[in-house]
């Protein structure tokens, strides 16, 4: 009762609960969900700065020397194969089969990381060869873009374990459930703006 | 934990029942389908493109397009769980809303710097360009 105030109306304790148990009824999915949106926004306005810029190559390299395209089709596999895993946990979730979630999330994690691997490879091959953000308005709107969703993955993964560890301490309570089903949303999502991304930047980059 | 005036008599009530799980039943059909869908939707331009299919680099660009965007529809039906039902229709009018803000947003961007690149000086072809310092 630490986070509750009391005051006493008529000599009958009166608590304002802070203690975050009590949300009115759907109030958290939806609420997730309008940061998702703001969340596309932001991807939207780095999708067109990368419209805009993605052809000023200032005399450097152009997505078609750059882009390697078997190797994003490797990362395009991955992260479509860590969002079927991450339908699996939900599943299991569903069916409260605590060791089999807390499976398929350890696999969809190591399918994200997979995912972050090949990209930071990626960024390393581009910047040691002299193409990085510096080189181009192409080149910067491309880091940017891509960065950012990396970014999102990599905090997607954090998030991961951390539930993995609450629901390996806590069990399938309520609460883990809901922060289960929001990651989901996050985590889908992310495979939403990477559909974009390979479309857009890559496969359109080597046209 | 509580006092006797605390009102939350149905908080074990509804203890197996999220909120946002009344929404929707999460089936392994609906996952397997949209699997399939997407991996099918993500092959063909991967093939468009790596195969040079197409006759011209417009038409293959239309094509992977079109083909981002359904998939992108398949991926919030079968994984996200969309639908018009979802928090009473507030979920679909919010996607609604941030749709018609993107499309206006990316539109008016391509459509403003388009007619200001074709209204620029005169300058040599693109290729003389390309080996400027």
């Amino acid at each position: 009762m630490s986070a509750s105030i009391a005051t006493h109306v008529n000599g009958a304790p009166v608590y304002f609960d802070h203690s975050g148990e009590h949300h009115p009824p759907g109030s958290t999915m939806l609420g997730f969900w309008l940061y998702l949106m703001s969340d596309c926004l932001i991807f939207a306005v780095l999708f067109g700065t990368y419209a805009v810029l993605g052809r000023n190559y200032a005399a450097g390299p152009s997505g078609a020397d750059l882009f390697d395209l078997p190797l994003v089709a490797v990362n395009t596999g991955l992260l479509l194969f860590s969002s079927i895993t991450y339908g699996f946990a939900m599943i299991a979730m569903q069916a409260r089969k605590k060791s089999q979630l807390l499976a398929w999330l350890a696999v969809t994690g190591l399918f994200g990381l997979g995912f972050l691997g090949i990209e930071l490879f990626e960024f390393h091959h581009l910047i040691h060869e002299g193409s990085g953000p510096g080189r181009s308005a192409f080149l910067s709107s491309f880091f940017t873009l891509v960065g950012t969703h990396g970014l999102h993955v990599t905090f997607g993964t954090i998030w991961l374990v951390t539930l993995m560890v609450q629901v390996h301490k806590l069990g399938l309570t309520p609460a883990n459930r809901r922060r289960l089903m929001c990651l989901s949303m996050f985590w889908h999502f992310l495979d939403v703006v990477w559909i974009g991304v390979f479309t857009f930047v890559y496969l359109m980059g080597v046209l | 934990m509580a006092g006797p005036s605390h009102a939350h008599h149905d908080s074990h009530g509804h203890d197996d029942h999220l909120d946002g799980e009344a929404d929707f039943h999460i089936s392994f059909k609906g996952y397997a389908i949209g699997f399939i869908l997407s991996v099918i939707l993500t092959a063909m331009p991967f093939w468009l493109v790596m195969g040079k299919v197409l006759p011209s680099p417009k038409l293959t660009g239309l094509v992977i397009l079109g083909f981002a965007a359904v998939q992108m529809v398949v991926h919030m039906i079968y994984f996200l769980h969309m639908n018009a039902k979802v928090e009473q229709g507030w979920s679909m009018l919010a996607l609604m809303f941030t749709a018609a803000l993107v499309v206006i947003m990316l539109s008016g961007s391509v459509w403003v710097m388009y007619h200001m690149n074709a209204n620029m000086m005169p300058t040599p072809d693109p290729a003389a360009m390309r080996n400027m310092p």
